[in-house]
Order: C-alpha cells, then sequence, then structure tokens
C-alpha cells in the first residue's frame, strides 16, 4: 500500500496508512488509549481530552484522537505526565458529576467510572456544591440526566452521522451546557436508542431499561432480531427468564452495534399478557384452554381421519419460524401430509432473481457489501424505514467512502439527503427509468442493487439484464420483510418448489388458492396471520389449526390454537434478506409454550411420520447436507458469524408467481402481528409512521 | 414569514455574501437581526431561519442556547446589561447590578411589568478599560455608578 508511515508507540514499531490516528494506530499495536468523545466509525471531536498522549520533540501533550500518524513519531501513552494529565481530566469531570453509581443505569459498564477507578484520585480540589439540572424525559425510551452528561457528543455523532436523523444538539454553556433534543423539550426522532447505547457515562438511559437492573445480574444471549429481514445480531440481557434489554455492545454481528427501534426496543411483546399460554380447542364454539397432551391427541385423531379418508390438506408456514423449523415444516406436509399445498406470505421475487442469475457467484450481495461496494442502486423501496440496517450500511459507506447511491422510488426518502440521484417512479415502473442512470453507474467500479417488492417477474430479469449491460460486476439484493423471509422460500414453503429451489413434481396451491379454495379439509397456519384484516378462507367447514404467539384473527377462527414461542425464545439458524445464515439461542421462557418444531415433532411421532428427529441440530445437519446452497461452515455460525448461503446453481425452470408477492407495508415503527403487541412501539407518537413520505 | 423589506434586503446580502454551500455562516446574524425586527426569535423566526439556510431547528437552538444576547422571550423596550466580570467586579460592577435590581424591582432575566425594563447581569462587555460597564440595547455606558444609573433609569422612563 502506497503512502504507510511507521511511527514507534510504547517502544512497539507500528506501520498504519498515512493519514490514521494515533489512537486507531495504537489499538492495531494493541494498546488501549483511554478516550470518552473518540467514537470509531465517526468523526473527531476532540472534545474530552483524555486521550492525551506524549509525543517526542511536541512541547505539548497531544490529543490522539485528532493526531495523524507520521513517519518517524515516538509517542508514549503512559508516561506520568500523561497519568497526571488524565487524572486532572477525570477531576474535572467529576466537578459536576452526580456520583450516583449505586443507582445509575450504567453502574458497572460506565466508562467514566472505569476511568476513575484506573486513574481517579480519591479527592477533589473541589469544595462547590455541584452545579445541578434536572432529569428530562425526552420521549418514551429516552431520557437525559444532564448532571451525568460528560459532553462528549457522541450521542450527537451518532444520530446525525450515522441516521441522518440529526436530532440531539448542545446548548447553553460552561457548566450549563447540556443535549437538547429537536423538538424543544421533546424527541421526535427514529427512537433508535442508539444514543443511549453510546452514552459512556449514564446521561442517557433507557424507558425500558432504567432502573431494572444491574448489569451483572443479566444473562446475555446472542439472539438474532426478529423484527425485519436485515438479520441484526442482537444480545438480549435476561434475568429470571424475562428480557430486560436488547443491544448489541460488542459490535459482534453483520450489524455492528446498529439495531432499530424493533430490534433495541421491540422485544417486549414476548412477555406482554396476551401471550398464549395453554392450547385451545374449540368446545361448543369456544375456544377452550386444554393440556397440552389433549390438544396434540384431537389435533392426530383429526389429522388421522383425513389421512385416511384421502382429505385435503393445506399447509400456511410462518416468516419468523428458523430454518430447522421450515424444512421440518415442510417435510412434515409433504412426506407426512402428502401434499405440496404449502406457501408462505412471500414479500419480494426471490425465485425469478435466483433463477435469472443460475450459475453466477458472487452474484448475491452480503450487508458488508453495503458498506464497501463503489456504488448502490435502490429501487422501490423506502429503505430507512423497511430495511434500516440497510440503509445504514449505505450511509456509512457514502460517509466513509463517498460510494454513491442512486434511487428510484414512488416518493420521498431519507436516503434523498445523500443520494446521486434520485428519481421519482410509480411503484412496479422504477426499472423503466434506468436508463436515465446509465453513464453514471457505467462510471462505478461495481454496484450493488436493491430492489423492493415492486419490481418482480419480469421486470426482475429486466433489472438484471440492464446490470449486465452496464459492463461492471453488479450483485443483488431481493428486499424480503420478514426475519426469515428468505429462509422460508430457501427451505421450500413453496407450493412448487422444495427446499434449495428444487421444482416439486406436482406443485400444490398457493397462498391465494388455498384462501380461495372451498373444499379443503384442514388448514394448517404454523406462525402466520393469513386471516388478518378481515379475510377469510373460503373453506368454511376445513379444521384449522394454528401455532400463534397470540390470539389473532387467524387464531381466533382456529379450532386448535397451539402456543408457539417467539424466535428470541428458541435455538435455530434463520437466513436475512441478504442470504446469510446466522444462529440464534434462545433467551426468555413463556412458560406453556413450544417451539414450532417440537410441536411438529410430537405430532409426526404420534401420526407415525418418518420424517427425522426433530431436533434442531439434527435438522440443521440435514439441512446442510441436503440443500441446495446450504453447506454453511458451522464453525461461522458457532461463533455468531453469518454465512452467505449460494443458491445460486441452478435454473429454477418454474412460474414464479410474483403475483403472489406482498410487501408487509411495515414502517420503522411497525412489525405487523408482534408489533401490535409491542407497548413499547405502540407508545410512541411516531409510530405507525409511513412509507415514502418526507 | 417574511420580514420588513429593509430587513430582506439585509438578509438577500447578506446570504449571498456567503460561498455557496455555506450559507449556515449566517445563521447568527440572522437570528440577531430577526430578533431585533420582531422583538424576541420565536418559534416562527426559528422555523423560518433554518428553512433559509438549510439547518435543523436543533441547529439553531444549540446556537440560541449559546448565545446570551439572543433570546427566547421579548424583553423591555430598554435593555440593560450589566457587567460584573472580573474588571467590573473590581471595580463596583456586582454593586451597579444589584442597585439596578433593586431601582427597577426585578431580578437577573426580569422585566419590568409595564415592559420597559429588562435587566441581565453579563459577562464581559469588552470594555474593562471604562469598567464597570453596561449596555442599554446597543449603547455603551461607562464608568458607571449607581448615581449615573439613576439617572440614566430616571431619562429614559421620562422617554416613554
Ligand atoms: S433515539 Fe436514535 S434517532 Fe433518536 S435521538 Fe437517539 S440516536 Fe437519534
Ligand atoms: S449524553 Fe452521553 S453521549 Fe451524549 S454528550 Fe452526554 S455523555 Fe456524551
Ligand atoms: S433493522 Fe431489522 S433486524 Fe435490525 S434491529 Fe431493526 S428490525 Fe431488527
Ligand atoms: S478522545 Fe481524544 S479528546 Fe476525547
Ligand atoms: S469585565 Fe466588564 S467589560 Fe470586561
Amino acid at each position: 500500500m502506497a503512502n504507510m508511515v511507521t511511527l514507534t508507540i510504547d517502544g512497539k514499531p507500528v506501520t498504519v496508512p498515512a493519514g490514521t490516528l494515533v489512537i486507531d494506530a495504537a489499538k492495531q499495536a494493541g494498546i488501549d488509549i483511554p478516550a470518552f468523545c473518540y467514537y470509531e466509525g465517526f468523526s473527531v471531536q476532540a472534545a474530552c481530552r483524555m486521550c492525551l498522549v506524549e509525543v517526542e520533540k511536541m512541547p505539548k501533550l497531544q490529543p490522539s484522537c485528532a493526531l495523524p500518524a507520521a513517519e518517524g513519531m515516538v509517542v508514549h501513552t503512559e508516561t506520568p505526565k500523561v497519568v497526571e494529565a488524565r487524572k486532572s481530566t477525570i477531576e474535572f469531570l467529576l466537578t459536576n458529576h452526580p456520583l450516583d453509581c449505586p443507582v445509575c443505569d450504567k453502574g458497572g459498564e460506565c466508562e467514566l467510572q472505569d476511568m476513575t477507578f484506573r486513574y481517579g484520585l480519591g479527592e477533589s480540589q473541589f469544595l462547590e456544591i455541584k452545579h445541578h439540572a434536572d432529569e428530562k424525559q425526552w420521549s418514551p425510551l429516552v431520557f437525559y440526566d444532564p448532571a451525568r452528561c460528560i459532553l462528549c457528543y457522541r450521542c450527537i455523532r451518532v444520530c446525525d452521522e450515522g441516521l441522518g436523523v440529526a436530532a440531539l444538539g448542545l446548548s447553553y454553556r460552561g457548566v450549563s451546557a447540556e443535549i437538547i433534543p429537536n423538538k424543544g423539550d421533546h424527541l421526535e426522532c427514529d427512537e433508535c436508542g442508539w444514543c443511549i447505547d453510546v452514552c459512556p457515562v449514564g446521561a442517557l438511559t433507557s424507558g425500558t431499561y432504567r432502573y431494572k437492573s444491574r448489569p451483572w445480574e443479566m444473562n446475555y444471549v446472542p439472539a438474532i432480531c426478529t423484527h425485519c429481514s436485515n438479520g441484526c445480531k442482537t444480545t438480549l440481557s435476561v434475568r429470571n427468564g424475562e428480557i430486560i434489554r436488547s443491544n448489541n455492545r460488542d459490535r459482534s454481528g453483520i450489524n455492528g452495534e446498529f439495531l432499530c427501534v424493533k430490534g433495541r426496543f421491540g422485544f417486549d411483546f414476548v412477555h406482554n399478557e396476551e401471550r398464549l399460554q395453554s392450547p385451545l380447542i374449540r368446545k361448543d364454539g369456544k375456544l377452550e384452554p386444554v393440556s397440552w397432551s389433549e390438544a396434540l391427541k384431537f389435533v392426530v385423531s383429526r389429522v388421522r381421519e383425513t389421512i385416511e379418508r384421502n382429505g385435503k390438506f393445506a399447509v400456511i408456514g410462518s416468516t419468523r419460524t428458523t430454518n430447522e423449523e421450515n424444512f421440518y415444516l415442510q417435510k412434515f406436509a409433504r412426506q407426512g401430509l402428502r401434499t405440496n399445498n404449502i406457501d408462505h406470505h412471500r414479500s419480494g421475487d426471490v425465485i425469478t432473481l435466483v433463477d435469472a442469475l443460475a450459475g453466477r457467484t458472487d452474484a448475491l450481495a452480503t450487508v458488508g457489501d453495503l458498506y464497501t461496494c463503489d456504488a448502490a442502486l435502490v429501487l422501490g423501496a423506502d429503505l430507512a424505514q423497511q430495511h434500516p440496517l440497510l440503509a445504514y450500511q449505505l450511509r456509512a459507506n457514502w460517509r466513509h467512502h463517498r460510494s454513491p447511491v442512486f434511487v428510484v422510488t414512488p416518493g420521498p426518502v431519507r436516503e434523498d439527503q445523500y443520494a446521486a440521484r434520485s428519481l421519482r417512479a410509480e411503484a412496479g415502473g422504477e426499472v423503466e427509468r434506468l436508463e436515465e442512470l446509465r453513464e453514471e453507474l457505467k462510471a462505478r467500479q461495481n454496484l450493488v442493487v436493491l430492489y423492493g417488492a415492486s419490481v418482480k417477474g419480469e421486470a426482475v430479469r429486466r433489472l438484471v439484464a440492464f446490470g449486465d449491460s452496464l459492463g461492471i460486476p453488479v450483485k443483488y439484493v431481493c428486499l424480503v420483510d420478514y426475519v426469515n423471509s428468505r429462509g422460508a422460500v430457501d427451505m421450500g414453503l413453496l407450493p412448487h418448489l422444495g427446499p434449495g429451489y428444487k421444482p416439486v413434481e406436482i406443485p400444490g396451491m398457493h397462498l391465494d388458492a388455498m384462501m380461495a379454495a372451498p373444499d379443503l379439509d384442514v388448514i394448517w397456519v404454523a406462525g402466520a396471520n393469513p386471516l388478518e384484516g378481515g379475510r377469510e378462507f373460503a373453506s368454511k367447514n376445513a379444521f384449522v389449526i394454528v401455532h400463534e404467539l397470540f390470539l389473532t384473527e387467524t387464531a381466533q377462527r382456529a379450532d386448535v390454537v397451539l402456543p408457539s414461542m417467539s424466535l428470541y425464545e428458541k435455538n435455530g439458524t434463520v437466513t436475512n434478506v441478504c442470504g446469510e445464515v446466522q444462529r440464534t439461542k434462545a433467551g426468555p421462557k413463556v412458560m406453556g409454550t413450544k417451539s414450532d418444531l417440537d410441536i411438529l415433532g410430537l405430532l409426526a411421532a404420534q401420526l407415525g411420520f418418518d420424517i427425522g428427529i426433530p431436533s434442531q441440530e439434527k435438522v440443521l445437519d440435514e439441512i446442510r447436507r441436503t440443500v441446495r446452497g446450504y453447506n454453511v461452515p458451522l464453525p461461522v455460525l458457532a461463533t455468531g458469524g453469518a454465512a452467505q448461503a449460494a443458491v445460486l446453481n441452478g435454473n429454477v425452470p418454474v412460474d414464479a408467481q410474483p403475483e403472489q408477492v406482498r410487501p408487509s407495508g411495515d414502517t420503522l415503527f411497525t412489525s405487523g402481528t408482534l408489533g401490535k403487541y409491542s407497548k413499547r412501539l405502540a407508545q410512541l407518537m411516531e409510530a405507525p409512521g409511513r412509507l415514502f413520505q418526507p | 414569514m417574511t420580514f420588513s423589506p429593509e430587513l430582506e434586503a439585509r438578509f438577500a446580502k447578506m446570504i449571498a455574501s456567503y460561498p455557496p454551500g455555506r450559507q449556515k455562516g449566517a445563521l447568527i446574524p440572522m437570528l440577531l437581526y430577526a430578533q431585533d425586527e420582531v422583538g424576541a426569535v420565536t418559534d416562527e423566526v426559528i422555523e423560518e431561519v433554518s428553512r433559509r439556510l438549510n439547518v435543523s431547528r436543533v441547529e439553531v437552538e444549540e446556537v440560541l442556547g449559546y448565545y446570551t444576547m439572543l433570546t427566547r422571550e421579548p424583553r423591555g423596550k430598554y435593555h440593560l446589561q450589566i457587567c460584573t466580570n472580573i474588571s467590573c467586579l473590581l471595580t463596583g460592577g456586582e454593586e451597579l447590578f444589584q442597585h439596578a435590581c433593586r431601582k427597577l424591582g426585578i431580578g437577573n432575566r426580569e422585566k419590568t411589568p409595564d415592559g420597559q425594563f429588562s435587566l441581565e447581569e453579563v459577562e464581559c462587555l469588552g470594555a474593562c478599560s471604562w469598567a464597570p460597564a453596561m449596555q442599554v440595547n446597543y449603547d455603551f455606558h461607562y464608568h458607571m455608578t449607581p448615581e449615573k444609573l439613576d439617572q440614566l433609569i430616571d431619562s429614559l422612563r421620562k422617554l416613554q
């Protein structure tokens, strides 16, 4: 690499690209320089003076977070002079700090506490009464305690630079200086809570977590957010079987620290008092609670009887269950119930894309690619609302690498703020506008194209043809909506395709056909709500079996309701919008519920279906052996990584049924059924939000 | 909202004098002149200025909170600013301020009920050589004493 410089830090030679900040160079050498205002990936603030170091031939101590490394520089990070300076910095920071650590949420994981422990002196020269300002509530989720604030500007920068929301500022001066919200006395923002997480002290606290727990009282469980297809890793803090908070401070996973409001706060649906905790059976027209054994026996007898008289089954799978459960469900349907009438709520045309790109390698983008690509093109999606992590990645790519983003959408989107070009096109007409962008796109090194549900069927093929005509490497993302939408497609919850896009001999009914069929005997809905919004099954007399968390419209129509677990309560893998497979682990427990895999496994055993052992590991093993592209490396999954499934290795010679694609329409503040049962989300003045609006 | 034609002309000239993309630089003078005309930096003023300079509302509020000469609440017709910073403190600025409080019957950052006078304790006015110093609106008054302050207030009262 050109322009490398070598400097010496604490006696160790370090070689870094010119322009690297000394604090980053030190990190590379394994030397940790204390810092408050410095935050990796965000602009330099140099406000706190905690990172001062001694540099030979420089007369004064230098802030290493603002000092570019230079050839031959000799840096000392822990000399008596430096230690003295840090002690003084802390002494100043503590002049008005309330030191209410025993009751502060941050106690135990507070950077100021840690630094005081490391450097602090036990006494202060200040005898004055501490300046006090009262705590403020800015939104149901964000509280600010100015007395604790050390004015590091981290919150301001993540909100402005990171998210493009810019809801926070700093006003007043001297001891009165404090952070201010965008609406005078309150916040109107994405409510993502990232500002709370990055706050090095307990100045910003969260409505869900404040005064609830001490950090060392909780267990930390690596889970995948259940609210959208982006697949953010979130670390659930669980105490006594209850999720107390959700964040990702260790930056593990594809999202680093990023989480949107749903990932960080939307977990409370898990403990909603309306959760179903006992199976229900319809008796005299009413759903009555019964024991699991009675419910399962009832299902077994009705299913067995239907099989015996060659009755008709239809199975509607879930977009929020694990790959293992989806795989097992389609096996249950195809080999057990002997039907191909299986489908799910499809939210993007993945099938046409997989066919159009058949045989290529490197044609599907990962979440990481969005940060490294040379340009991105977004068609028909309000990314900041519908795919917050992907939007974040594109913004970071523009911020750090100036990679342009082009958008073609039916209305204004947040990406317009910085997009190289923003075109408006009717939903479905996006691809027709691409010629206008040809010259600009052609000039880039490579491109990632993301398209929403309005681009489907032939439009996807035209899009790929356009991509090919540019003469640069192009990767694609088909924007599906739910946490395991991609997994549902890949695992063959489809009437005409089995796992790995393998066509089945005799295709079954798709979702619309099932809804309209008048003669179904059993409708099995495993974690979906097809009757949402007043829709009905045309088969009035069908026996309906529903696995659900809540008494949804579909569950209310059921003859048997089996209380199932949410994604946060089980182990398994899910596949995100980019086809990246990740592992999620069970955190909280809700009494009386079972995983869909357990439910199906118990029923399969009683029905005598020989479809394999219903253990998550065993099913994953089978998936890895038999499903095209899913031979993902286990160590990657085991260590919390994401492994992209290689699904592009053969044509998919079937009708993709693009008319079955229906976007969820979820915004940043809604999450279908789960969102309705999240009181936190419902409380927000911003909810439910709107798509393609200024 | 629109301002008086004179102010509009002033704003137009001001905005044009910053290099392209740096119009934000006009923020402080615009707020100050708008305040002079409207009497305070009202919500409407914030809205208007942030729209014209393409800065967020929170950025405007950052500036508003920082600069004490900007006010969200209308002040008295005569805004008395008395310096109690070091040079003035040493030469009687503090007593002067206390005297003003008693004379007007109001405290720091308060306004007389008739709306004629408001009072503010301020930091260095840059007039240390002539301390103690104070300002009435934009006019400076030097080497102040309680007696001179009485006369000043009385003469302002007469102007009413
Ligand atoms: S919650 Fe998120 S959007 Fe709101 S102020 Fe904090 S960082 Fe900004
Ligand atoms: S609220 Fe927290 S993050 Fe924001 S400036 Fe204060 S200490 Fe820093
Ligand atoms: S972006 Fe999606 S996956 Fe990530 S936290 Fe938000 S809802 Fe969850
Ligand atoms: S970390 Fe360098 S000045 Fe704050
Ligand atoms: S200290 Fe009062 S004018 Fe300078």
